[in-house]
């Protein structure tokens, strides 16, 4: 029993469960599904469909974590890569694997500079990545002269409203690139170099881990998934709406990385752990609607969460509580 | 006795970490007007003993009286209040505030709640003086040297609190100008009657400078002495818990000297860490030995070797080519392996498991793309948990969790796996139990008989004697003496340590 | 040169080169009145900023500062305009609740050890929710208090104005000058931002030090949320969003040292107002959009950043010798 409670897969999937739970309560209509022209329907696939691109996000995050860093221009490059893509599919140059390639160029040129800076400069995370996420939004009104671009792309659109094996297309992206990306860490070397070099630098560079390298590779991963998800959010609205796309998106994923149990400062990181802290943050909303609370709580209720798990990771305040039943125990011993 | 004019008595201190002992039942008495070195190698309990004296640890038993009164000093700020002051080898100061403001941070002069700056600079000025540094008071203190950073917290220590001045490790990073002025100093210091606590590894600096000494080993006194009584190869012998006796030579394998090109060979080497002028050879299945106290440049020669340091000058040659490796990662595909002196910090990965600290070398060698299948990194693991008598019932849970000694060969898996030419072993067996140490003992004996090259740098004696083919004795960051053959014997070793400059 | 007040320095010239190429280009430029209004435009945010001076030289950084700003309008608004209270009682209030709002991240943060980035991320989203609990519409203030707050001030010559905003913007800057350079609690913050371990060594109070920067921190945004709300004559829970960003992005150029330990409180509203010209010239130039306001500021945040690395090095690496030692 005590084994599993301390399992690191048992706080969040406990914390998902009473949310699914409640919304089970809330709303019996909650797990229902519904099959119309070969595409589902339901509460549960929109809770999915709506989590995809912060999931996209957070696939990234994890591995920037794990490395000890943080990326917070994740938000901004969302909202280049839409406007790249949407001026893209305004002009000439309006094939689809023309727009997509250069969305991903996009991303990935975004995680080199910060990985540069990072890992060549040696500047801390936090700012380099801050640089970015002032300059990025201007980038993308500069790109879209001010405006919010539309375009009118049946093809483009469908990778955010159109639909695969009868799930939405972003669910089925996000769990592709979840995948992928699960795949290249866990059946190559790559996770487990990313974990040593977050927990113990110096100890990876006597093992002749190349730790600048790897923190470098981690930045351009994730500018990659903010670019995938820039394409779904763009896709979706089809427009690109450089104030607004991804706004404080960095932020949820940042938050869902934490949720799943990873340390802001590096080391383990379980890309699966990330995927349900999206979930949790995600169901936490809808379960928010559909209980009547008036989501002006919205806020409130997300950050006392947060605390909550946050405090339940820090190690001196479980010793407080083991002290508090501690104590209780043996006043119950003696009474 | 000797009670009658302690400053600081110690009575029977004990502190325990997760139930080892790092310091255990150790009684002191520190008179005013007396420098008082203290003495040990690492793991002693030295720095453990100091914390616990200046408050930051608790002990977990005895007594620390000032004046014959009982004291528990619960911080560093409480400790001063009793009079007690520390100077901390890395200097312990702000380098981003003024000397000025390092002397007087949270005791500044103040009127109306304003610090008054003037005054201030006006009596670190004055403070300084008393130690005859003149130096601009407004300036960073980084921007001074570290000889005068030390200086400048020896002047606030015995500002703050002129009772007890302890010293941990003062003369580590200064040269021989600015020992002598910190001497000075000291002594000066002594005479207005301040009891002066000094934990060193220089013997010159204890016999010039000490009044008296204390000596630890493994957590527990060996005993005090007056310095100018004790000959220094009682002192030596003490330290590293050695008798010096007649002991019959019990070496593994007896040099030869082969006509073959070393496998390694040292020339004239310098490094970036301070080491000079290093010239040593090694044969396939030789034991090399470095020896010699702390700081004395054992580390550092490891550090060179693997690509830690940069060579400055000299060069070093595997068999015929020239190596000069930049990064470990060279070193590493150069054949090499190191295991670090530090384990905790240098050696395992923590929250990683046993499988993976042991697969991980082995892995990094091989690249990311070629990941070792499950299957195999299991058998490997297994292979070498039993080769190494490693004790792990699940080889999943996280190596912090394993004792210091199964540590330690986790980490010689780690670099067996990568079957070395030449294996670099610093301090392979500090803190860990008798049993374990036994076993590397044997493991290198082992290593050696199958060809690999060993360079194990060590603080025990007894355990280089008892392997070694070649015994290079440093001190001061220099090579100055080379043992081998049949003339390696602990007397040997012990009368090259302590022999004076 | 001082290597200490090279960033500074360098700022400062910086903030006159462009105020001179305003001046060459466009008439009117350097006039009093523009430099005035730099003041009264970007009070609130100088406000905010200097509090997060203190924050980044303790090592440690406040995200919530947006919304705790947008929290005390609200409060601010509501309290005057709903519940008919007096500005004079409502402005206690607000800064009092500002207070214990930072005295509690402090508190999460020193005593759990949680990182001040993720519990200031918390504070951030607790203090926006609160502020849209209070009211999500926009509250207008109708004073005579406030409007008298608001025509106070200084006519200059030239066209000039110093208004209340300005004067607030002014006592808080001496104040913060006077907290970092002439009182214990201000070495103890650059100590703590220099080394937080030999800081404890040298007997500062770690913990009482990192919840008074919070605490002042959240104080100058409650402080700078009535600037706003007296300024707007309104309160609103969407305002001041992305504010910290702008506040951090003025700290870093004001050459403080993102690590801590390093930097000036002058340099900060150095920062800011440098911000504020590039503004003011964007609008003047007329042909450029708003967005290069960011993407400007951006590029200046990577110039200080590179820069400050540079320095750093001179600083803090002029150390020679073994760094493992042992």
């Amino acid at each position: 029993m005590t084994n599993l409670m301390q399992h690191r897969l048992f706080l969040p999937l406990l914390a998902l469960a009473l949310i699914l739970l409640a919304n089970l309560v809330l709303s019996p209509e909650f797990f229902h599904l519904e099959v119309k022209d070969g595409r589902v329907y339901g509460s549960l696939v929109d809770v999915l469909n709506r989590s995809a691109p912060c999931a996209l996000l957070a696939i990234g995050m994890s591995l920037v974590i794990a490395t000890g860093g943080i990326d917070l221009s994740v938000g901004a490059i969302v909202a280049i890569t839409g406007a790249v893509c949407a001026n893209l599919l305004n002009s000439s140059f309006d094939t689809l694997p023309l727009v997509i390639l250069a969305a991903l160029a996009v991303g990935l040129a975004a995680g080199m500079v910060n990985g540069s800076l990072v890992s060549i400069f040696g500047i801390q995370p936090i700012v380099a990545t801050l640089v970015l996420m002032v300059a990025g939004r201007g980038i993308a009104q500069l790109i879209n002269s001010g405006q919010i671009a539309t375009f009118q792309n049946d093809t483009f659109a469908s990778i955010g409203i159109g639909s695969l094996l009868g799930l939405p297309a972003p669910v089925v992206i996000a769990a592709v690139v979840f995948l992928l990306v699960q795949f290249a860490m866990r059946f190559t070397a790559l996770g487990l170099f990313i974990e040593a070099s977050g927990c113990n630098p110096r100890a990876s560079h006597y093992l002749g881990l190349n730790v600048r390298v790897i923190k470098f590779l981690v930045y351009c991963v994730s500018g990659l998934c903010a670019a995938i998800a820039g394409m779904v959010i763009t896709a979706d609205i089809q427009g690109a709406d450089a104030n607004n796309a991804g706004l404080w998106l960095e932020l949820d994923a940042i938050l869902a990385v934490v949720l799943g149990g990873a340390a802001l400062s590096g080391g383990r990181f379980s890309l699966p752990l990330t995927m349900i802290g999206v979930l949790i943050i995600q169901a936490m909303s809808t379960t928010i609607i559909m209980s009547g609370i008036e989501p002006k709580y919205n806020l409130i209720i997300k950050s006392l969460v947060i605390l909550v798990v946050l405090l339940l990771q820090s190690p001196s305040f479980r010793q407080q509580l083991r002290g508090l039943s501690g104590a209780r125990n043996s006043l119950g011993g003696k009474a | 006795m000797s009670a009658q004019n302690a400053v600081l008595q110690l009575t029977g201190v004990c502190k325990r970490f997760k139930g080892v002992i790092a310091v255990n039942n150790v009684d002191l008495d520190l008179r005013a007007g007396e420098i008082h070195a203290l003495l040990g190698e690492n793991g002693a309990g030295k720095s453990t003993l100091i914390k616990v004296i200046t408050g930051v640890y608790t002990p977990d038993g005895g007594r620390i009286e000032i004046d014959g009164a009982a004291i528990c000093p619960k911080s560093t700020l409480d400790a001063q209040k009793h009079g007690i002051s520390t100077v901390y080898q890395e200097v312990n100061l702000l380098p981003n505030l003024s000397v000025a403001h390092n002397l007087y941070l949270g005791r500044e002069p103040r009127r109306f709640g304003c610090i008054q700056w003037k005054k201030l600079q006006r009596d670190a000025r004055a403070l300084l003086q008393r130690f005859s540094l003149d130096i601009d008071v407004n300036e960073l203190l980084s921007s001074y040297s570290i000889a005068v950073q030390q200086l400048i917290a020896i002047a606030r220590a015995v500002d703050c609190a002129a009772k007890v001045v302890i010293l941990d490790e003062p003369t580590a990073s200064l040269d021989s100008r600015e020992v002598g002025l910190l001497f000075q100093i000291l002594r000066t210091l002594r005479d207005q009657g301040t009891a002066i606590l000094i934990v060193t590894h220089f013997l010159d600096q204890v016999y010039a400078l000490t009044d008296r000494l204390t000596v630890m080993r493994n957590g527990e006194k060996v005993g005090t002495f007056v310095t100018a009584e004790l000959p220094r190869e009682a002192l030596v012998s003490h330290m590293l818990g050695k008798e010096l006796q007649a002991m019959e030579a019990s070496r593994a394998s007896q040099h030869t000297d082969s006509v073959d090109p070393a496998a390694l060979q040292l020339r004239e080497l310098s490094s970036s860490n301070g080491i000079r002028n290093i010239n040593f050879s090694a044969q396939r299945g030789d034991a090399i030995g470095l020896a010699g106290l702390l700081g004395s440049g054992r580390s550092e020669v490891c550090a060179a070797l693997f690509g830690l340091d940069s060579v400055t000058e000299g060069e070093i040659r595997l068999g015929e080519a020239p190596y000069k490796p930049r990064s470990p990662a060279q070193a590493i595909a150069q054949g090499f392996a190191l295991c670090p002196e530090d384990r905790k910090t240098d050696g395992i990965v923590h929250p990683l498991s046993v499988r993976e600290n042991m697969i991980i070398a082995h892995q990094a060698q091989r690249g990311w793309w070629r990941p070792l299948r499950r299957s195999e990194q299991n058998k490997l693991v297994a292979d070498a948990t039993q080769r190494l008598k490693i004790v792990c019932s699940d080889p999943e849970k996280p190596i912090g969790e394993l004792s210091g000694g199964n540590q330690q060969k986790v980490i010689l898996a780690r670099w067996l796996m990568t079957h070395p030419q030449i294996l670099i072993l610093d301090e392979p067996t500090r803190g860990i139990d008798i049993g374990a140490h036994a076993e590397i003992l044997q493991l290198i004996r082992k290593l050696c008989a199958e060809g690999m090259t060993l360079i194990v740098a060590s603080s025990e004696i007894e355990e280089l004697v008892a392997f070694s083919n070649k015994i290079l004795v440093m001190r001061d960051k220099r090579l100055s003496t080379t043992i081998a053959g049949q003339d390696i014997s602990e007397n040997a070793v012990l009368a090259a340590i302590a022999e004076p400059d | 040169m001082n290597r200490r007040t090279l960033p500074v320095t360098v700022t400062g010239i910086l903030f006159v080169l462009l105020l001179i190429a305003g001046a060459v280009q466009f008439t009117g430029f350097a006039s009093p009145r523009v430099i005035l209004n730099l003041f009264t435009d970007n009070a609130f945010l100088a406000i905010i900023a200097l509090g997060m001076t203190f924050v980044i030289l303790s090592g440690g950084i406040d995200l919530s500062v947006g919304s705790v700003l947008a929290f005390s309008s609200v409060l601010c608004a509501s309290l005057i305009q709903v519940h008919g209270w007096h500005p004079l009682q409502a402005f206690p209030v607000v800064l009092l609740a500002g207070a214990c709002f930072g005295a509690a991240m402090g508190i999460f943060i020193h005593v759990y050890k949680l990182q001040p980035f993720i519990v200031t991320l918390a504070g951030m989203f607790f203090a926006r929710g609160l502020a849209t609990v209070i009211s999500e519409q926009s509250i207008p203030i109708e004073h005579s208090f406030i409007d008298a707050i608001n025509n106070f001030g200084f006519a200059l010559p030239g066209r000039g104005w110093i208004g209340s905003a300005t004067l607030i913007l002014i006592a808080v800057f001496i104040f913060g000058t006077w907290l970092a350079h002439f009182t214990r609690l201000g070495g103890y913050i650059y100590a703590l931002g220099g080394n937080a371990n030999s800081a404890a060594l040298l007997g500062v109070p770690v913990g009482l030090t990192t919840i008074s920067i919070y605490t002042l921190s959240s104080t100058l945004a409650a402080l700078s949320g009535i600037v706003y709300s007296c300024y707007t004559a309104s309160g609103y829970a969407l305002t001041g969003i992305g504010l910290e960003l702008d506040a951090i992005a003025a700290v870093v150029i004001g050459g403080t040292l993102i690590s801590g330990g390093y930097g000036y409180v002058l340099g900060t509203l150095l920062g800011v107002l440098t911000m504020g010209l590039i503004q003011t010239w964007i609008s003047f130039h007329g042909s450029l959009s708003s967005w290069w306001t960011k993407i400007f500021i951006g590029s200046l945040v990577l110039m200080f950043m590179i820069f400050q690395r540079w320095i750093s090095q001179g600083l803090t690496g002029r150390r020679h010798g073994p760094d493992r030692i042992n």
